[in-house]
């Protein structure tokens, strides 16, 4: 299937429902190609801006471009975006070679090409022998499929995924994952994924931008977002955090509320306020250094995660490799971190 | 029941036995009432036209061209007003379903309360507007559309109108139920797949909304076989359906075997059309 997808860009979306606004002024760069996570908790306007960009919802002020051109008052058919919905939006009445035909109908195309094409979409998504089987009769993962060969079966511009894999267990889920990485990449479609799963984001996207009450927190690379993340709510809500906040007493250093200095290598200018971010995994040895107690103890198989209660009344998630016998709650440990795995922002 | 419930094994056959009757007892009043004042009287009826022994009033029923033209008539009338109640049905239950819970409340209201008031108070109602001096005709004349009055009464268009005003209820709340069952999301989907308007609704509303019209016009048009005052009303004797002609039979030529072998076959003729209604709905539900 040749390619014609185009970038996405959306200038200073805003969209109000009543009291409640849902896109504040929502910015957003999508290159041709790439495969960009809209990662937020249920609530924090997502869905409303894809149903934007679709053209199911018309903002209040702002734009829609693809590819340059102003979309933004389009309705929705003439926008060639393939969509994938949350429960799968399959014509329940239609069989899945029907279904799949069903946008080429609508654009009128012979009969010989439609065949043609639902054959080869059917094939991507390794469903060939399923053409007359009706939705219902179909395995959740096997509908998924059914509605992401619909989506991309007539070339769209743009793919979107609204949450398309909440309702697959785990295993299906991560296979399913890697199968949209996998056909994403193979058709350079130019896609916006919306997940409130950051374990689902950090596998399938270029980059993720943080969505939280109408607004994007940041866009960045994966890692980027994991290990130098924006503000307190991008940290807390994108993998297992130790946030503290404090003030720069000199270069190098940290003086957190409770007291404690932290050496960093963050340049901050003296007298600034920070916060601070360790992720539990990081800890180990360092010079900055902890004893506490320990109040809970997890074994997670791969990892052992703690609670610690350290002496000067900081509380810390800290995840070590599993090494002798499991620590008895209460037992005091001594752990430390450097100064490089202290994320300041 | 599927043969894997627990309830239907042996061991669990007595307490669902149990179960059972224990469920038939509170219905009993109701039951009895049925029986006594429905079930007995209609099979006493019915009774009367074999009382000779012989079939000869269902020959005379059946054979003659005269009565012959009266079940083609009501099937004729019945079909009509189906379709009509059909095409204004389908955007009243539609829209109702569709717009905001405000408007969705003055719609039911405006569909519902007809359906409250007496059919013969509206039946009569009809006669004050529909007659050669009624309201209708009068403002036609009025405003100068028509110069002689309209025949409105006494014939097919009075009792069309007023079998229609009177049975659109039925047609309009199931096809409501139908269209606010579609998930909203399949008509998102076909837009954002490049349906039209017109395609949306021909290709997803229409063949999902499917059962909803078939219910609504099953209803209608079993109503409609039976249907009596407002045709005797509106048609004024004039326009001929089998209920009309078998109360005939029964006040004019106090012909009372005739009547109950005319009966008989109405109550035949709409078991069988509601029968094969039910037969398709099944089928459609399995495939």
């Amino acid at each position: 299937m040749a390619s014609r997808s185009a970038d996405l860009e959306v200038e200073g979306l805003v969209k109000r429902f009543g009291e409640v606004v849902a896109l504040d002024g929502v910015s957003l760069d999508i290159a041709s190609g790439e495969l960009l996570t809209i990662l937020g908790p249920s609530g924090s306007g997502k869905t409303t801006l894809l149903k934007v960009v679709a053209g199911f919802e018309t903002p209040d002020a702002g734009a829609v471009k693809v590819d340059g051109i102003d979309i933004t008052t389009m309705p929705p058919a003439k926008r060639d975006i393939g969509m994938v919905f949350q429960n799968y939006a399959l014509f329940p009445h239609l069989t899945v070679a029907r279904n799949v035909a069903f946008p080429l109908e609508m654009r009128n195309a012979p009969r010989a090409e439609i065949d043609k094409r639902v054959g080869e979409a059917l094939n991507l998504v390794e469903l060939k022998g399923f053409e007359n089987r009706l939705p219902r009769q179909l395995s959740g993962g096997q509908q998924q499929r059914v509605a992401l060969a619909r989506a991309i079966v007539f070339n769209p511009r743009l793919l979107l995924l609204d949450e398309p894999f909440g309702a697959l267990d785990r295993k299906l889920r991560e296979t399913m994952q890697l199968e949209v990485r996998r056909l994403q990449r193979r058709l350079g479609l130019t896609t916006v994924f919306i997940t409130h799963d950051q374990e689902e984001a950090l596998v399938l996207s270029d980059r993720i931008a943080v969505m939280n009450r109408g607004a994007i927190q940041q866009v960045a690379s994966t890692t980027e977002i994991y290990e130098r993340p924006a503000n307190d709510f991008v940290a807390d809500f994108v993998g297992e955090s130790n946030i503290f906040h404090g003030t720069v007493t000199e270069t190098g250093s940290v003086t957190l509320e409770s007291g404690r200095r932290l050496l960093i290598t963050h340049s901050a200018p003296v007298g600034s306020r920070v916060g601070v971010l360790m992720r539990p995994e990081r800890f180990g040895r360092g010079p900055n250094t902890f004893n506490g107690e320990i109040r809970e103890a997890v074994y997670l198989g791969s990892s052992l995660k703690l609670r610690l209660a350290c002496d000067d009344g900081l509380e810390l998630i800290v995840r070590l490799p599993v090494t002798g016998p499991l620590p008895a709650s209460g037992s005091r440990i001594s752990t430390g971190i450097e100064p490089e795995s202290i994320h300041v922002f | 029941m599927s043969s894997s419930t627990p309830f239907s094994s042996p061991v669990f056959g007595g307490a669902r036995c149990f179960v059972k009757v224990r469920g038939f007892l509170p219905a009993l009043p109701a039951l009895i009432l049925l029986f006594c004042f429905f079930l007995f009287p209609v099979v006493r009826m019915l009774g009367f036209s074999v009382e000779a022994g012989t079939l000869d009033w269902y020959a005379k029923a059946l054979g003659e061209g005269l009565y012959l033209e009266v079940f083609w008539n009501t099937f004729e009338i019945a079909m009509i007003v189906t379709a009509v109640c059909l095409l204004l049905g389908y955007p009243v239950g539609f829209l109702i379903a569709t717009t905001t819970p405000g408007w969705a409340t003055l719609g039911f209201i405006f569909v519902l309360l007809p359906l409250w008031t007496s059919v013969l108070v509206r039946t009569y109602a009809w006669m004050v507007l529909l007659g050669r001096n009624g309201v209708f005709n009068r403002w036609l004349i009025d405003i100068g559309l028509v110069s002689d009055p309209l025949p409105l009464l006494n014939n097919f268009s009075g009792v069309l109108i007023g079998m229609v005003h009177v049975l659109l209820p039925y047609m309009v709340l199931p096809i409501y139920g139908a269209v606010r069952r579609l998930d909203p999301a399949l008509v998102s989907a076909a837009q954002g797949l490049g349906a039209s308007s017109w395609r949306v609704f021909w290709r997803v509303y229409l063949p999902l909304t499917a059962p909803g019209i078939f219910a609504g016009a099953t209803i209608v048009f079993v109503l409609s076989l039976g249907f009596f005052i407002t045709p005797a009303l509106l048609g004024g004797g004039k326009v001929m359906m089998l209920a009309v002609l078998i109360e005939q039979q029964i006040h004019q030529t106090l012909n009372w075997p005739f009547a109950a072998a005319l009966s008989a076959v109405l109550l035949a003729l709409t078991v069988g059309v509601y029968s094969l209604a039910q037969l398709f709905t099944r089928q459609e539900a399995r495939s």
